[in-house]
This record gives C-alpha cells, sequence and structure tokens, in this order.
C-alpha cells in the first residue's frame, strides 16, 4: 500500500512520513510569500493541520504536492489580508520624500517600494512576492493560487500599474528608472574598483 | 519597452525586498504534535452547536417569554 493510500486511510505514521517529506518544501513556499521565518513556521504547521483533518477527502490517486502548496497559498494569502487591513490603520505617511539619487535616498525608495506594496490588495502582493521578486514560474503560481496563467499575469500587470501610481504618489518617481540604477551603483560599487 | 520597464521594477523590489533563507532549520515535527494534542484536548464548538445558540438568542430578544419557557424546562 502506497503512504498516500496509508495516509488516506488515517495511518498516524502515513502522516508523519508525509510531513517530514514535505515540511521543508512548504516552508520555503510559504516564506517567499510572507518573508517571515516565524509566521511561515506557524503556517507550516497549520498547512499539515488542515491536510491532517480533511484526510478522508484526499484521493490517493491525487497530487498531493499540489494539494499542500494549494493550502499552503491560501493561509498566506489569509495572512497577507489579515496584515494588510491592520496597515491601512497604522502606515504612518511621514516618510521624507527622496531627493537625490544618493545612498540615503535609495534607501528611503527602497521603503517607499516595501509599503507601496505592502499596502497593495493581498493577492496582487502574493503574485508580486512569487512572481516579480522570487521569480518562480507563472505555472506554478497559477496552480498554487486555483487560478489560470493568464490571471497571473494580469495581476503581475495591475500589481506593477499600481506600485507606479502609489510611488508616484508618495513622491518616488525614479524607483526603477535610470536614476534608481545610479543610485544602486552608488550602493554596489567596490571599493577600489 | 514593457518587459524593460517590468525588470527595472523587479530590480527596485529585489532590492527592497532583500533574499529571506528559506531553509528550515529544524523539524516542525514536534510542533505539529503539540498542535494535534491541543486539538485533541479542545476539541471545540461545532458550527450547528453556534446557529442553534444564535437562533435561540434570537428567539429571546424577539419573543422575551420564551425564557420563562426555558427556565420552566431546565
Amino acid at each position: 500500500m502506497s503512504l498516500l493510500e496509508r495516509f488516506a486511510r488515517g495511518e498516524p505514521d502515513a502522516f508523519e512520513d508525509l510531513f517530514r517529506q514535505y515540511q521543508s518544501r512548504v516552508f520555503a513556499w510559504i516564506v517567499r510569500i510572507v518573508r517571515d521565518r516565524g509566521v511561515a513556521e506557524d503556517l507550516t504547521i497549520e498547512t499539515f493541520w488542515r491536510i491532517y483533518r480533511s484526510r478522508q477527502r484526499f484521493r490517493p490517486d491525487g497530487n498531493f504536492s499540489a494539494w499542500a502548496y494549494r493550502i499552503a497559498t491560501n493561509l498566506a494569502l489569509n495572512h497577507l489580508r489579515r496584515r494588510h487591513s491592520h496597515l491601512e490603520v497604522a502606515l504612518p505617511e511621514d516618510l521624507a520624500q527622496p531627493g537625490s539619487s544618493d545612498m540615503i535616498a535609495l534607501e528611503e525608495s527602497s521603503e517607499h517600494v516595501r509599503r507601496a506594496v505592502l499596502t497593495l490588495p493581498a493577492k496582487l502582493q502574493v503574485v508580486v512576492m512569487l512572481a516579480m521578486i522570487e521569480e518562480q514560474p507563472y505555472q506554478e503560481i497559477a496552480d498554487a493560487l486555483g487560478i489560470a496563467v493568464g490571471t497571473v499575469k494580469s495581476r503581475v500587470f495591475r500589481a506593477v500599474r499600481l506600485l507606479r501610481k502609489r510611488l508616484k504618489q508618495m513622491g518616488v518617481e525614479h524607483a526603477g528608472t535610470r536614476e534608481w540604477e545610479d543610485a544602486r551603483g552608488v550602493k554596489t560599487r567596490i571599493p577600489g574598483s | 519597452m514593457q518587459e524593460h520597464e517590468n525588470g527595472k521594477m523587479r530590480e527596485a523590489l529585489k532590492l527592497a525586498f532583500p533574499a529571506v533563507d528559506q531553509e528550515l532549520q529544524r523539524d516542525l515535527w514536534p510542533l505539529m504534535l503539540r498542535r494535534m494534542e491541543k486539538a485533541q484536548r479542545h476539541p471545540g464548538v461545532p458550527w450547528y452547536d453556534w446557529v442553534l445558540a444564535g437562533a435561540v438568542t434570537v428567539a429571546f430578544v424577539f419573543f422575551p417569554k420564551l425564557v420563562l419557557l426555558l427556565a420552566y424546562h431546565l
């Protein structure tokens, strides 16, 4: 009898084996989205707890990994939603306006970019994290979110457009432009080179 | 052009969100066991009990005399 069949029958040893086999992958997936290792550990536990509770609904010929990723992504999305609603109340608008393209301006701009991302709707934040920052394949993101690849692409497009708009409102018009790249040059220049 | 612009935005995002260590540093199984034991100790109230409690509360609000009937049966 396969591991998945034993799991579906409710054998505790089979669940432990599956947990040990998939915990690292599920954790890595979640941490890419939430970018907090502590939160990712909690959500990994919660993912497997939900898997364990719904084991009777799992078909042994199904794709366990896809199922686990879907549950993990939904939990991460819920976490982003909670964080998003909290941020809407808590975020002050008192960041200094970046003026020149030096390192300080770059740091400030990065802070603005972070804030702009964190104020995006959760479903757009997920695609920004996975597609733009982590460069995961669109197909993988679509499977994890349970949506079509075309929807992932359109969410990326909407996210970038919204980010530009928010950054412009914050007075950061040079994020991702020539000035930005020049500032990066200041930061990444190797002494003596 | 669009691709180029997205590439630059990607650079800005990567700078704003530095890479996070994605390696799991410890085995989470002991925590998982604790979570399962906790759930067994406190199984929680099923949803239909909440529905029943809600319905009874609503009934008491609209028909306060039902409280007397309930008290009699208790």
